[in-house]
């Protein structure tokens, strides 16, 4: 009796219960929402708002659309099969008077020039030449006449293909691709298919480099995180240090450091060892180890906080085992410090992949990496799209990896640090 | 230390003159000869920075002694390091490896041998049953509770059949109930496997529950070691008679000694007869030792009435289930404690003026604290 009476009034409360506590919950996930707002907008206007712009560009296409809006709307039926009709001419011909008028023919030259090397001349040359609107039905002819490019299939192609609002065409180039006239994808002439290559080349840069952190990273941590606490914090400074001047000074110093005429060489050609200077900088070899030297705190500070949390209790307890001391390490030690090895490794390949300041001035044309060629479209030659489409291949491939990485790590389900 | 007492087996263990400082300054151990039979369970016992842990880890490789030399089976081992040793140990904090599971935390010590994989997949299951944790092979340290993580660490010290286990205070992160079933079950486990138990604690009810003999340090020194009824009964000093088991201390001046037996004046002018343990001769201080449950409390009389008969004023009782305490003013001992049958308190007022006493064989005169 009494029992079920209990069970009744279990089950009555339920409800209302569960809604407390999503409603307590709720209270508390508010306060926490409200405690982050600030940064959130910030990082939104900021940040996500400019990338998603950057990204965007990558895909948009509406120079063309704009200046040529007749021409587009008469290719939209075209079936890319054959020279387009008569109509198509007669648009061309009006909208580029039109376009002559206003000024705005360089903007679609400059679209359909990267699409077609040479086809800014032909835009141009027609729209100096062209004087009036042309009779109906003699547009063909008379384009023709001005410019004998207007008979070939791929004059057409180049601009249905370029009349948007979106398209795959700077993406394509990123991967050395590119559509034949009849809008298969196919590599891109050898002349510009470079990406790939300085794709590769910036990888194995940064993998090069964050092997090479981690080779000199981990004894210093191991070494920090087994001194004493006085000892540690100033060796801690030493390793803090880089952080405290400019990338730009730190990457001078390199150069004058390894230059020909520079420390290292001259005291190699003091002591005897060389008689003509090495070539150390302008070089891959400048470039990572001057590269290794800005990255290595990225690399040692999460390894230490990853050994600072390793009882000595356990290499003991391993030892009095019977673990020889390698054994105890790479059994015991180095399995524990996985965490850390992973985060420092991703970090600095990260960091390694965005490199600009410290290739373009110790490396030579052949170190470049990815964000050199980035900031080359976006200030130089302003083909934003270009480097929008780079872009958004480096950050696809920095994703994937950091997915990766979460997924290796989530698979190792390290506890870390001992119960007690 | 006690002449006459036969040695059942050779020593397993021999610590020769050992000497250990940290700073070159001070001694933690200041001058260590020590025995440890094979198949016995000794503990070192002491309060904390008396020099046992050090011992402990001198015995394990971890320290190396100053001076001195530790024999294992007849054999030096100062020079050999840990791994060498063939010696078992249990960690204050189990330091059971969190990236491994609880299988392949017991198998550690056997694939680091290179034991077959047969053979060792068959030992960690023996070893698991002897746990009672067959069920949680798979599972990681992290998941188990302080005490499945101690039988953990038990049975990883033990799978590969050491010539010695040390034990550094394993049970002083469980709660007490836990312990006092932990004591009983490395106790059962130590007297089926036969194996020899180096064991460390502060805990002096612990160290009586478990050992054969108990070893207790001071300052660096071994005070005493002895069976634990031994150290009970005839501590050689204030300090073992103080640091194991409850007592009473009071003080006082040597009157005479005659044979094993003094007779000693207190400061409140009365005098008792008390054994003679490590008293310097007549007019020496000393501290005499009563431990609680040798007391009794007479309600009349007075003190001519009989020997050992101390007048005494009660301040307070506890009640503590299977007993009671009383405490009492006696002789300037403001916290002289009697041990009661319950229910035997509730006639005591606290003010209530008695007498007490006891047999000189259970008044030990000590040197003085």
């Amino acid at each position: 009796m009494t029992a079920a009476l209990l069970t009744n009034a279990a089950t009555r409360t339920e409800l209302p219960l569960k809604r407390r506590l999503k409603r307590a919950e709720r209270a508390r996930q508010f306060k926490a929402l409200a405690l982050v707002v600030p940064l959130l907008l910030f990082l939104l206007f900021t940040f996500a708002g400019p990338i998603a712009g950057m990204l965007w560009r990558a895909v948009d296409d509406r120079e063309v659309r704009q200046v040529l809006p007749q021409t587009v709307a008469a290719l939209a039926s075209w079936d890319g099969k054959d020279l387009p009709d008569e109509k198509a001419y007669a648009a061309l011909a009006s909208d580029i008077l039109a376009a002559r008028a206003s000024a705005t023919i360089a903007i679609a030259a400059k679209r359909l020039n990267y699409a077609t090397n040479g086809f800014r001349t032909i835009l141009t040359s027609t729209a100096r030449n062209l004087k009036a609107e042309p009779e109906p039905g003699t547009a063909r002819e008379t384009l023709v006449k001005i410019n004998p490019a207007w008979r070939e299939r791929t004059t057409w192609t180049t601009i249905k293909d370029a009349s948007g609002p979106v398209t795959g065409f700077y993406l394509l180039a990123a991967l050395d691709l590119t559509r034949n006239v009849d809008g298969a994808i196919v590599a891109a002439p050898p002349d510009q298919a470079i990406y790939r290559d300085i794709f590769v080349r910036t990888f194995l840069i940064s993998l090069g480099v964050t092997a090479l952190c981690l080779i000199l990273g981990f004894p210093v941590a191991y070494l920090l995180a087994s001194l004493p606490p006085g000892r540690s914090n100033l060796l801690m400074i030493f390793v803090l240090l880089p952080f405290w001047t400019s990338l730009l000074v730190r990457t001078c110093a390199w150069i004058v450091l390894l230059q020909s005429q520079g420390v290292v060489n001259d005291s190699l050609h003091w002591l005897g060892i060389i008689d003509q200077p090495l070539r150390l900088i302008y070089n891959r070899f400048g470039v990572c180890v001057a590269m290794t030297h800005v990255l290595l705190p990225f690399m040692i500070l999460p390894l230490y906080s990853s050994m600072k949390a390793i009882s000595p209790a356990y290499m003991r307890a391993a030892a009095s085992l019977g673990a020889p001391p390698v054994t105890a390490f790479l059994r015991i030690y180095l399995p524990q410090t996985l965490p850390g090895i992973g985060a420092g490794s991703l970090l600095v390949f990260i960091l390694a992949l965005g490199y600009y300041i410290t290739p373009a001035l110790v490396g030579g044309a052949a170190d470049q990496m990815m964000s050199y060629f980035i900031a080359l479209y976006t200030t130089e030659t302003a083909n934003w799209g270009l480097a929008s489409a780079l872009g958004a291949v480096l950050l696809l491939a920095t994703i994937l990896l950091a997915l990766v990485y979460g997924k290796l790590v989530q698979g190792q389900q390290v506890t870390g640090g001992m119960k007690n | 230390m006690e002449a006459g007492k036969v040695t059942p087996a050779p020593a397993l263990v021999r610590f020769s003159g050992i000497q250990k400082t940290y700073d070159g300054e001070q001694l933690v151990v200041k001058n260590l000869d020590l025995d440890i039979r094979k198949g016995e369970f000794i503990t070192l016992l002491g309060p904390s920075g008396s020099g046992k842990t050090t011992t402990l880890m001198m015995l394990a490789g971890f320290e190396v002694p100053t001076r001195g030399e530790i024999y294992l089976a007849e054999r030096p081992i100062k020079n050999v390091p840990p791994h060498k040793r063939d010696i078992g140990m249990v960690f204050q904090n189990y330091a059971l490896f969190p990236h491994l599971t609880i299988a392949e935390n017991i198998a550690f010590p056997l694939s680091v041998r290179n034991t077959n994989k047969a053979e060792a997949q068959e030992r960690v299951k023996a070893a698991l049953r002897m746990i009672k944790m067959e069920t949680l092979a798979q599972r990681r340290p992290g998941q188990l509770s302080g005490g499945q993580q101690q039988r953990v660490a038990l049975a990883r010290a033990l799978v590969f059949n050491p010539q010695l286990v040390l034990m550094d205070e394993p049970l002083g992160a469980l709660d007490k109930r836990l312990r006092e079933q932990m004591q009983l079950e490395i106790k059962q486990l130590h007297e089926t496997m036969g194996i020899t138990v180096v064991y460390v604690t502060h805990d002096q009810s612990e160290a009586l529950t478990m050992s054969d003999r108990i070893a207790v340090f001071n300052d660096g020194i071994v005070q005493q070691i002895d069976r634990p009824d031994a150290l009970y009964e005839h501590p050689v000093n204030s300090f073992v008679a103080n640091f194991v088991g409850e007592n009473n201390v009071l003080a006082g001046t040597v009157e005479t000694v005659e044979k094993d037996y003094c007779r000693v004046a207190l400061a409140t002018g009365s005098s008792v007869m008390a054994r003679a343990v490590n008293v310097s001769g007549a007019g020496a201080g000393t501290s005499l030792s009563v431990r609680p449950e040798r007391v009794s409390i007479l309600m009349g009389g007075n003190s001519a009435d009989g020997p050992n008969r101390l007048p005494a004023t009660v301040q307070n009782t506890i009640y503590l289930g299977d007993h009671a305490l009383a405490l009492l003013d006696v002789a300037g001992n403001g916290e002289f404690m009697v041990k009661l049958q319950p229910g035997a308190h509730d006639s005591l007022r606290s003010g209530e003026s008695v007498f007490i006493t006891f047999r000189p064989e259970d008044c030990l005169a000590l040197d003085p604290v």
